[in-house]
């Protein structure tokens, strides 16, 4: 009986908001593709220490959106596509002057992000009220239509096939840089490829978040580093985390209406303070673990 | 004589400051070959020259065709915070087999955990690479350049922090890989360990000194010109005319103090 009540309240809280409404089912759809995308992508960020660089990425690619949006106003395809080349040119132009100067590549992104970002917002500025900026900068998650479906399934196949195919390289990569340079020459190649993922993905992710919590997407659910000690486990659990996520922020943005993208990165944040704190090698048992130890 | 390496006229260095100052010579097919001086003499920075990590400033760096190549970095770029364990640190080895694509077999896992027992590292596979001491990480290292499988091996410093007892072990492994008609260079501080182990030797002061036969090269004459090198970079020092230093082809002299001096700009030191 206790059980049937139980069944009856979940259907109300979790499947009858999401069987009832298409727009939640679109949302769903595009916040489940985008953690499938998005998350292990992610994972590769934190493991080369690159999260701050996706965050910087992530800003890197307003100006790109603005001049979409100045030209033709919240339309899809032309602020992707300028999204997309200001995150390249940020992109490249970062990863070139850390290749070929002393400067490293977290200065150099930092000075080719913030330069954008001031291009960014005074583009926004130049037109359009704040409302259009919120949809900008925070996503419109709620109202994905069909061409931001399809971008984003495109963006997630690509991200999976590049993945998969250049897997061993980029785990090289991250490892021992050194090495793969002697036995190979996909060193350079794979870590703009890499970061073209990274562009891709932001992109893809601003549709539905916003080009400021896009990347939250990709960096949060990365708290799967406390859960697992392989890389290939670490992504898969990375996407389950991303996934759960969506789930319950668009859940409490259906249930008590705070906006949806901010929503669902908190839900992302909440699954990573209970990583830090409670996972295998987070703060609680990685002290009791310390205390004893073996005889070898 | 075949030849393995081909050196010609190469300079290699950093900021226009050569740390290996037109170089001659050949490392023949088979050869295991010492490669000692004082430091900044050089070493560390002719076997980049040779791996291609660093681009010659003149003169060129040929390797035969076809040869496949192995190299052992003194300063490694690997992350050991990186979640990897020992046996997907030496798997990297498979790659010049496998490559990207390729499916790692069954006979691929036979040989990482062969190269493991061969270092003495039997039972570490599962280990992360952070809970590695120093010398286990040198010999997961070695371990993979045994799984390289190179017909061209380059060691950079490879007895770093090793005990005694490894050390021997790899020696062994060293003098196999000669047997097996490999060619190898290593670069060693341990002067009686090269008199002991190596046929041949090449002395650095940024210059070669001499380079021959291993107990002839590391003669106590050639040993005080060796350290009598600056090794400071001189700030100021005149560019080095290309004219004086080409025309050196054809094989190195065993005791080469001749064609050292033909070779020396005069201008660095």
């Amino acid at each position: 009986m206790q059980g049937r009540r139980l069944m009856l309240t979940l259907f109300d809280y979790v499947i009858a908001p999401i069987a009832e409404f298409a727009f939640m089912q679109r949302a769903l759809a595009g916040a489940l593709m985008l953690s499938v995308s998005a998350c292990p992508v992610g994972v590769f960020l934190m493991l080369r220490r690159m999260s701050l660089t996706g965050d910087a990425m992530a800003h890197a690619i307003l100006p790109g959106a603005a001049a979409g949006f100045l030209l033709s106003g919240l339309q899809i395809v032309p602020m992707t596509i300028g999204g997309l080349i200001a995150g390249i040119v940020v992109a490249l132009g970062a990863g070139a002057v850390a290749r070929l100067t002393i400067q490293k590549e977290d200065a150099s992104m930092a000075a080719f992000y913030l330069i954008s970002l001031s291009f960014g917002a005074l583009m926004v500025s130049l037109r359009g009220s704040s409302v259009d900026l919120m949809h900008v900068l925070f996503g419109t998650v709620l109202a994905l239509n069909n061409d931001a479906l399809t971008l984003i399934g495109l963006v997630a196949a690509l991200t999976l096939g590049i993945l998969s195919i250049f897997w061993r390289a980029l785990v090289a990569e991250c490892l021992d840089p050194l090495f793969l340079r002697s036995v190979s020459r996909l060193g350079s190649p794979v870590h703009f490829i890499f970061l073209g993922l990274v562009v891709v993905n932001l992109v893809a992710g601003f549709q539905a978040l916003g080009t400021l919590l896009s990347v939250g997407l990709m960096i949060l659910p990365a708290a799967a580093r406390f859960w697992s000690q392989r890389v290939g486990i670490m992504c898969l659990l990375a996407i389950a985390l991303g996934m759960l996520s969506s789930v319950c922020g668009l859940l409490l943005s259906y249930h008590a209406s705070p906006p949806a993208g901010p929503a669902i990165i908190l839900s992302a944040g909440v699954a990573y303070f209970v990583s830090v704190v409670a996972s295998p090698r987070g703060i609680l048992l990685a002290r009791r673990l310390r205390a004893a130890h073996r005889t070898a | 004589m075949t030849a393995c390496v081909n050196l010609e006229n190469l300079t290699l260095g950093y900021n226009s400051h050569p740390a290996v100052h037109h170089l001659n010579g050949v490392v023949r097919k088979g050869s295991l070959t010492a490669v000692v001086g004082a430091n900044g003499s050089g070493k560390s920075t002719l076997l980049k020259g040779i791996v291609g990590v660093l681009k010659p400033m003149a003169g060129a760096c040929t390797i035969a065709p076809g040869v496949k190549l192995a190299y052992l970095p003194q300063q490694s770029e690997l992350d050991r915070s990186f979640p990897a364990r020992v046996v997907d640190l030496v798997s990297l080895g498979l790659w010049p087999r496998r490559g990207l694509l390729g499916r790692h077999r069954s006979e691929d896992r036979e040989a990482v955990s062969q190269a493991l027992s061969a270092v003495g590292m039997e039972g570490f596979e599962k280990r992360a690479i952070d809970t590695l001491s120093g010398g286990q990480l040198q010999r997961a290292l070695f371990a993979r350049v045994l799984v390289q499988d190179a017909e061209l091996i380059l060691l950079d410093e490879p007895f770093n922090a090793i005990d005694a007892r490894t050390v021997t072990d790899l020696i062994d492994l060293i003098k196999r890989w000669h047997g097996e008609k490999r060619t190898i260079m290593v670069v060693v501080h341990d002067l009686d360990l090269v008199r002991q182990h190596f046929p041949e030797a090449l002395l650095l002061a940024r210059q070669p000194v001499a380079w021959g036969e291993a107990r002839e090269t590391l003669t106590p004459d050639n040993l005080l010109r060796a350290r009598q090198f600056h090794e400071a970079w001189d700030e100021n020092a005149p560019w080095c005319a290309p004219e004086e230093a080409h025309n050196h082809d054809g094989p190195v002299p065993v005791n080469s103090r001749d064609h050292v001096d033909r070779a020396d700009c005069r201008g660095a030191a």
